[in-house]
Parts: structure tokens; sequence; C-alpha cells
């Protein structure tokens, strides 16, 4: 045996250790041009944000924030039902800290030292900023209990780390909770009450049909029928329980008129985006089917609302459907929102998907059908798993797109986080704070968005790295 | 073939009394331009048989053993899959395809799926079996093509010959009663080629029934029962490999064996 090479197996491939200065004449003055450009972009840049810094720090006026931080994250809703608010928020963190142990266990530990670098900059933040100092230990009050609450969801989660998909189920249940904490009302009139109750009635029939079937010679009508019987008597009592106690069950309701601010923002995107993607992946879907009429209505639905701007439709929902349809057969207006953004989202997302279904080579297609899978589960098991990881980063930007889109409403007048933004800044003792009021929604805004793009990215990484 | 007509048996069978598992008869197919790619083919499968087709680019021999799981229809003649005639409204489409195993040239793995899964999807969800059953049998495959240690991996980890084997398996875990190869070397470096062969000589060697369409002379040499040739979109001639490769009856399988020899 010849050894070809002299060097020792294991030799690492050279390491590329620059120091910063070798990096910074490298990369920003390695010639004349390149140094000039520097030096300007550098002033510049550098005027820039010290007149922001003054800005934020001497110029602005915070007091239009300030004095209405309630108007902006919750709009008109009313001040003795800001528990209401209080427990949503609760809900979601809590909620979002436990998934964040189930799925995120294998990540490195809660408090690794980029998150608690970030959070000591947040707290910095907030006693600096002087939109945030008035109330800073307020604040960082609640950002601890944030912290604390995510990481006792996270404890909880990595014990239960085989939750999986019944995870996505609470996630689902939770918003029909959170819909009527925000709403109230009768209970009964709620979707999760009458989902729970037809469940329960339907648990409570077929106990009776299956603990009185043990008795011997009961045929299917029987059983049947001992299961009707069952399910209307539990649904009868859970409907009249409270009212033949003579106790209202219930919470105080809060017209959708007084929903505003962030939380309708948040409400608006949230059920567009869950609403926009099924509707969008059977467009794709149909637009891709062998029956013409599917495939016909599919191309017309995708054209159509593609060749609408969104204020168009938002308009339609708005102003024209109350022109046609009497008082009281209305949808609500923010029902009319959300199936406004949604028709037109489902659009676009329809595209995305059949650019991603596209991509995948017919070959796929054949080898599942060659062993006798069915247009169904080819679908569902091979090709739409594929299509919609291609898919990813247009999807979110979608949904991004969707959350600043909700912006539309407040011109059309529902007052959202812009639409009570343009109320406050009316009030005539904040003339002229604009630029306050506007940037600080701006931040808001940033922030969602910005937590979709990295999201986004993060499980595109994931899945890159499952599938190689 | 007289005394299978005479005694009106239900199933075809050869000179030896085998049956047969696919028979084809006068099959025409035109693509959807007008291409008329297929002239009027026939020709038997039978149990336990390996038949090479061999045949210039173009001539028809994918398209043609295709139409044997359905993935080309065809417009004219009869193809049945042990008994059951591929109807043209593709109604008992599953339960053929189901019966008829196919390896591709460009391996088709499911990218998203480890080899385990890739394996055990369709014993899963198309033979209902439990996941556990699906698994034990899949890793006695993976084992028998020599990869049971790859189970785990992605196939983009794999190289195109241990791909090709698990497209192999993946097939095989389905137990279909005739496999169909598509030129399942063509897309492999040549030092990659003998693991594939090697697969499917055993394979041959335990009984399959196999219809490949392949160049490898030496294969077709030592494995097939019948070589055939086709060209534009016929069968040119149908032989031994012996007689195939040292004295074809047709002038045009000589001017294609001195191509490819
Ligand atoms: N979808 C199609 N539409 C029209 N012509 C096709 C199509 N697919 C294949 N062909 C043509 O049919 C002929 C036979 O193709 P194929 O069966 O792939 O040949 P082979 O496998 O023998 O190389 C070729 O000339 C090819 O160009
Ligand atoms: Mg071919």
């Amino acid at each position: 045996m010849t050894t070809i090479s002299s060097r020792p197996a294991d030799t690492k491939p050279p390491q590329n250790q620059t120091s910063p200065l070798t990096w910074v004449r490298k990369n920003l003055f390695n010639n004349i041009f390149n140094s000039i450009l520097t030096i300007v972009l550098v002033i510049i840049i550098g005027l820039a944000l010290r007149g922001l810094v003054l800005w934020i720090f001497q110029g602005a006026e915070w007091a239009v924030v300030t004095n209405n931080v309630s108007l902006f994250m919750t709009g008109l809703y009313p001040r003795d039902l800001y528990w209401r608010a209080w427990l949503m928020l609760g809900i979601v963190v809590a909620l979002a800290g436990f998934t964040w142990g189930v799925v995120g266990r294998n990540l490195g530990s809660l408090f690794s030292r980029n998150v608690l670098m970030g959070l000591a900059l947040a707290a910095l933040l907030i006693m600096l900023l002087p939109i945030t100092r008035p109330n800073a230990p307020r604040l960082i009050a609640y950002e601890a209990l944030t912290v604390a609450m995510a990481w006792l969801g996270q404890q909880a989660g990595r014990k239960f780390s085989g939750l999986g998909m019944k995870l996505s189920i609470g996630w689902f249940a939770s918003y029909f909770v959170l819909l009527y904490l925000l709403a109230g009302g009768d209970v009964r009139a709620s979707v999760l009450y009458f989902v729970g109750m037809i469940a329960v009635s339907a648990i409570a029939g077929w106990q009776l049909a299956a603990r009185v079937s043990l008795l011997p010679k009961l045929g299917l009508f029987e059983k049947i029928l001992l299961f009707l019987v069952g399910f209307i008597a539990t649904y009868l009592v859970l409907w009249y329980g409270s009212w033949l106690l003579g106790v209202e069950v219930g919470l105080d309701r809060a017209s959708t008129s007084k929903w505003g601010g962030l939380m309708l923002t948040l409400l608006l995107a949230i059920t567009g985006i869950a609403l926009c993607f099924p509707v969008g992946l059977l467009m794709a879907l149909g637009r891709r089917s062998q029956l013409p009429i599917v495939r016909g209505l599919s191309i017309a639905y995708i054209e159509l609302i593609r060749g609408v701007p969104l204020i168009s439709i938002l308009f339609m929902g708005q102003v024209m459907i109350p022109l046609f349809l009497p008082e009281g057969t209305r949808p609500d207006r923010i029902v009319r929102a959300i199936v406004g953004l949604t028709i037109f989202s489902s659009a676009y997302l329809a595209e995305n998907v059949r650019a991603g279904l596209q991509s995948i080579p017919r070959g796929q297609t054949e080898a599942a059908q060659s062993l006798g899978l069915n247009t169904p589960l080819t679908m569902s098991l091979i090709v739409l798993p594929q299509a919609l990881k291609v898919a990813i980063p247009a999807i979110v930007g979608q949904f991004i797109s969707l959350f600043q889109d909700t912006t539309l409403l407040g011109i059309v007048g529902l007052v959202e986080l812009l639409g009570i933004t343009q109320s406050i800044l009316a009030n005539p003792s904040y003339l002229g704070d604009y630029a306050e009021g506007y940037a600080f929604i701006a931040a808001i805004y940033w922030v969602f968005c910005y937590a979709m793009t990295y999201g986004s990215r993060r499980l595109e990484t994931s899945l890159n790295n499952e599938l190689r | 073939m007289t005394q299978s007509e005479t005694e009106a048996q239900e199933t075809l069978t050869n000179a030896q009394g085998v049956e047969a598992v696919i028979v084809s008869q006068d099959v025409e197919k035109w693509y959807d331009n007008g291409f008329h790619v297929l002239k009027g083919v026939s020709l038997n499968i039978y149990k336990g048989e390996v038949v090479v087709i061999m045949g210039p680019s173009g001539s028809g021999k994918s398209t043609f053993i295709r139409t044997f799981n359905a993935l080309e229809p065809y417009q004219k003649g009869k193809i049945e899959i042990d008994g059951i005639e591929i109807a043209h409204d593709l109604k008992n489409i599953e339960a053929i395809r189901r019966e008829v195993g196919m390896v591709f040239q460009q391996f088709n793995l499911f990218p998203h799926l480890t080899v385990l899964q890739n394996v055990t999807l369709a014993p899963i969800w198309v033979r209902r079996w439990k996941k556990s059953k699906a698994e034990e049998i899949a890793m006695r495959l993976l084992d028998r093509v020599g990869i049971r240690e790859q189970a785990y991996k992605y196939p983009g980890q794999l190289s195109g010959g241990q791909q090709q084997r698990v497209a192999i398996a993946r097939s095989l875990a389905m137990q279909p009663k005739v496999m169909l190869f598509d030129e399942p070397t063509s897309a492999l470096d040549p030092e990659m080629v003998r693991e594939v062969l090697d697969v499917m000589r055993n394979l041959a060697k335990d009984g399959m029934t196999m219809v490949c369409v392949t160049h490898e002379v030496g294969f077709a040499r030592e494995v097939a029962d019948r070589v055939v040739l086709m060209d534009e979109g016929m069968l040119v001639e149908e032989n031994t490999p012996e007689a195939f490769f040292n004295n074809p009856k047709e002038e045009r399988s000589q001017k294609f064996l001195s191509q490819i020899l």
C-alpha cells in the first residue's frame, strides 16, 4: 500500500479565522471606491440614527401612546371586561409555552444565552424608551410573568412529549374558548357549548346503549333507539338545565362593535389565515381536477378574485351588502370582513399551492399509483406533503400579506389597530402627533410579521434537515 | 395453445401448462398528439418467466410495459393481468396495480419518507397491514436487497444503486404477481449497475415473474427465458436469448445488435 498524501488522515480543513480588523479591511476598504462608499454610508446612516434617537428621546410626544395603550390594544372594549382580555392573553401565552415545550423539547434550553440577552435587552428598552418608561416596573413584571408562564408551559410540555397532534386540537378548541371570552353572552349560544353539548350527549347516548345492551337480545334497532333517547335527554338537560334551575349561565355580552385595536387585528388575521388555507388548498386541487366543472369553477374563482383589488372586495362587504340585505339578515360586519379577507387570500394561496404541486415530478405520482395507491392517498401521502414544503415561504408570505391587509379594514370603518389609531389621532388633544402614533403601530406590525417570517424559516430548515 | 383452446380453459397456459400472468393482444395506442406509438403488440408473460424487451430508443418499450399497470391507457386490443382485464374505464385499476410491481429508470423514491417508510407505505395503506407486520416484512426485504442498515435514512442520503434497490424492495413489499423493470440500470453509474442486476438475478432465481426493459446483454443471456425485440411500435422478433444474440432471425435485430454489442 502506498501513501500518496504525506499528511495525517485527520487533517482538518483550513480555518478562516480573521480578526475583525482584517475583516473590515477586506470587506469595507478593499479599494478606493469601496472605501469612499463605506465612509459616505456610515455618515448617512449615522446622521439618520442620530436623528431617530433624538426624536425618540426628546422630540416625540409619547403621551398619545402612553395615555391610550388600552385603546390601542382593545379598542372600545368595555373597561369592566378587561379581565377577559387578560385571561385570553394568559391562555394564549400558557398554551404557547406548553406547545413550545412539547414541540421544541429537542431545542436548546429555554434560557440560552441569546434568549437571556433578548430578554435583558427588552427590559432595558422598557426602562429607557420614553413610551414605556412611565410604566416600566409594571411592564417588566409582565415580562417576567410571561417568561415564567412560558417556562412552566415548557416544563409541563416536556412531560407530555407524546402529545403531538393533540396539541393542534387544543389550539382549535382554545380558539373557540377565546372567541366566547371575547364575545360573552349566553353560554348556550356559543359554538363551544354547542359542540360540547353534542359530544356529551352522544357519549351519554352511547353509554346508555352499551350498558343496557349488556342485557341479552337487543337488536340494532333497539340499540339505535336507546342511543337516541340518551342523546336527546342529555341534550335537553344541558340546554334547559340552567333555565330550570333559574340561573343564567354566561358572561356579559360584548357587542362586536366594541371589539377593536390589536385584539381585533389579531382576531381578523388569525381567523382569516385559518380559513384561507383550507379554501386555497381546495381551490388548488380543484384547478388540477380531472372533472371539467370543478376545474372550471376553480379557475373562474381564482382568476376573478385575483383580478379585483382587496379594497373593493372589502368595500363590497362593508358598504354594498348592507344596501342589498334587509336589517336583521345581514351578517355581522366583522364576519363580512373575515369573509372578504378569506375570499381574497385563498385565491392567491391557491396559486402558491399550485406552484408547489407543479414542482413535484410526475414520477412521484406514477410511483405511488403503481403501488396501488388511489388518487386521494397519492395526493395526501405523497404529493401534498412535498408540495406544501416547497410552498412554505410563499404561503407564509401570503399570511403576512393578509395580516397587513387587515389595515384596509381601518379604511372601510373597522376600528382595528389602524382604525383606532386614526380615531385616537383625531382627538384634538393629540393634534399633530401622527408620527408617534403611526410609529408605534408600525413597530407592532413589524414584530408580528417578523415573528412569522422567522417561524417559517425555522420550519423550513427543520424540514430540510429532515429531508436532506 | 391448441390444448387450451379446445378445452376452453379460463386461464391461458403455455406449452408446458404454465398459466399466463399477463396476456396482451393486438394492443394499439395513440398519444394525444396523434402519434401511433403501439401498432398492435401481442405478448404473453407466463408465471415464473423472465422476459427481456430490447429495442432502439423511442420504439415504445416504456409505453408498452406501462400499459401493463395502466399507467398508460390504450385504445385498441386487450390486456389481462392475472385473469382480470384492464377495463378502459379504469374501474379495477387499483386492484390491478396492487398485483403488478414497477421499477423505474429514475427510481422515483419518495424523498420525504425514510427508506423504511417508503417500503411500508403501500402495505399499510393499501393492503391494510398492521405497522408492525409491514415493518417486519420490509426489514426482511431490505435485508434481501442488502440495505438493511440504511432503513432509517432518507433516499437522498443513498447512492443511486442503493436507491434502486430500495425501489425494488418497495415494489416487492406489495407481494406482486409480476414485476416490471423499465431500464432499471440506465440512470446508474457503471460501478453500481452490478449490485442492482445481482438483486434482479436473485429475484429471478426465486421464481419471480419479470418483464425487463434493459440493454444489459449479460443479464439477458444469463437470466432471460425469452428476448423480445421491439421497433417502431411493433414486436419484431421473439426468441430464446441464445438464438437472439447468436443468430437473430430478423434483419432489424441484427442491425440493433450490431449497434449495442
Ligand atoms: N406523452 C407523449 N406524447 C406524445 N408522444 C410521446 C409521449 N411519450 C412518449 N412519446 C413518444 O412515443 C415514443 C415511444 O416512447 P417510449 O415508450 O418512451 O420509448 P422507449 O421506452 O422505447 O424509448 C417516442 O417516440 C416518444 O417520443
Ligand atoms: Mg424508455
